[in-house]
């Protein structure tokens, strides 16, 4: 992939993590901080699709724009072929497991396996 | 660790003008295992500059002081250095405007040394080469039936900033990626890329901003602006760095 698609992405991915991170903080605040944090009521946040949804997407925004971040920064400090290689590929293998573990929460708590 | 020697001529005449302490970096990377300075009492007037005195120091104290320069008026770019902490033009560089009694001359970050205050640059021409730093077309002024590419004062407009370039290398000198990034191509050439694209007689856009669309291409550019900050020329690279970013995000055509 090109690097200014990459990083069109990376600028995307902040953009829109900062307006679902911005709405859900308002969430937050609407229901009361401390009252949104017990334990029924995110369960039930989970359980409520379109909310899930927008925690799902989040997660992926941030994934993806936080390792994209670390990558660039490993590639500054250090070059070589093989070195960027393996920081490009760890920091995608990164990305994956840390959406896939994500979502596996959300789903599980989704489905009422808690 | 740094040693410092200190020579004072007493025999200058200074009635007519004030002395400062010239600190002047010497090292030598087949002999030295680390640097040190130098020092010369040197009189000055009010339009000495600094490069001026290093040769004062070159001729009446120690002529083995390396320094490179050649036309002393800002044009040829060779007398490049870190001066009172900071990339300067030698030559284009008064000891009365730095306010300092004391004036610290250093090679350039960012350069392999070759000898005290003359630094390799192989890194900047190839860079620079790298980004096709001229006109791209299939057609020749030869060839045309006009007698030159005309271009109206708006098109010269959009691109003769940047074509003031000296390749002093004192921007890609203050910039932080390239401190840390080997393969940075820096703000040097990336400008220059911004100098021949924005040309409306150019015609080698695609092709240039593919080179330049790296990961260790433009996108590398963290937007400092140190090199604008210290750029003798006023080119301003920061600006047509950010300029090239627009064409490759699509804001610009």
């Amino acid at each position: 992939m090109r690097e200014s698609t990459i990083m069109k992405i990376h600028y995307g991915t902040a953009l829109a993590a900062v307006a679902l991170v911005a709405v859900h903080i308002l969430m937050r605040l609407t229901q009361g901080f401390a009252e949104s944090l017990e334990y029924d009521s995110v369960l039930a946040n989970y359980k409520f699709i379109p909310y899930a949804a927008m925690l799902e997407l989040i997660l992926i925004l941030l994934a993806v724009h936080g390792f994209n971040g670390l990558r660039v920064i490993l590639l500054e400090l250090k070059q070589g072929r093989t070195y960027e290689k393996a920081v490009s590929y760890g920091c995608l293998a990164a990305m994956v497991a840390l959406i896939a573990y994500g979502s596996r929460t959300i789903i599980m708590t989704n489905m009422g396996m808690t | 660790m740094t040693q410092v020697s200190r020579i004072t001529d007493e025999q200058t005449p200074t009635s007519t003008s004030s002395t400062i302490l010239l600190r002047i970096s010497k090292f030598n990377p087949e002999h030295d295992d680390s640097g040190r300075f130098m020092e010369f009492t040197i009189p000055y007037e009010k339009w000495t500059t600094v490069l001026e005195a290093i040769l004062d120091v070159k001729k009446h104290f120690d002529h083995s002081v390396a320094v490179r320069y050649s036309c002393r008026q800002a044009t040829c770019g060779s007398c490049g250095m870190i001066i009172n902490g900071k990339p300067r033009l030698a030559c284009f560089t008064k000891i009365s405007e730095l306010n300092s009694n004391v004036v610290t001359v250093e090679p350039m970050n960012n350069f392999p040394i070759i000898r005290d205050l003359a630094v390799k640059f192989e890194r900047l021409f190839n860079t620079h080469q790298k980004i096709k730093p001229y006109l791209i077309r299939d057609d020749s002024e030869l060839e045309s039936d006009e007698k030159e590419f005309l271009q109206s004062p708006e098109e010269v407009e959009q691109y003769i900033q940047f074509a003031n370039c000296i390749k002093c290398g004192l921007c890609n000198s203050a910039c932080p990626t390239m401190a840390t990034d080997s393969s940075f191509v820096g703000p040097q050439a990336l400008a220059q890329a911004y100098r021949y694209v924005a040309d409306s007689r150019d015609k080698g856009k695609d092709s240039r901003l593919k080179i330049i669309d790296d990961s260790h291409g433009i996108w590398r550019c963290h937007f400092a602006g140190s090199c604008s900050q210290v750029c003798p020329k006023g080119v301003d690279p920061a600006m047509g760095i950010q300029l090239l970013r627009g064409y490759l995000l699509g804001f610009r055509g």
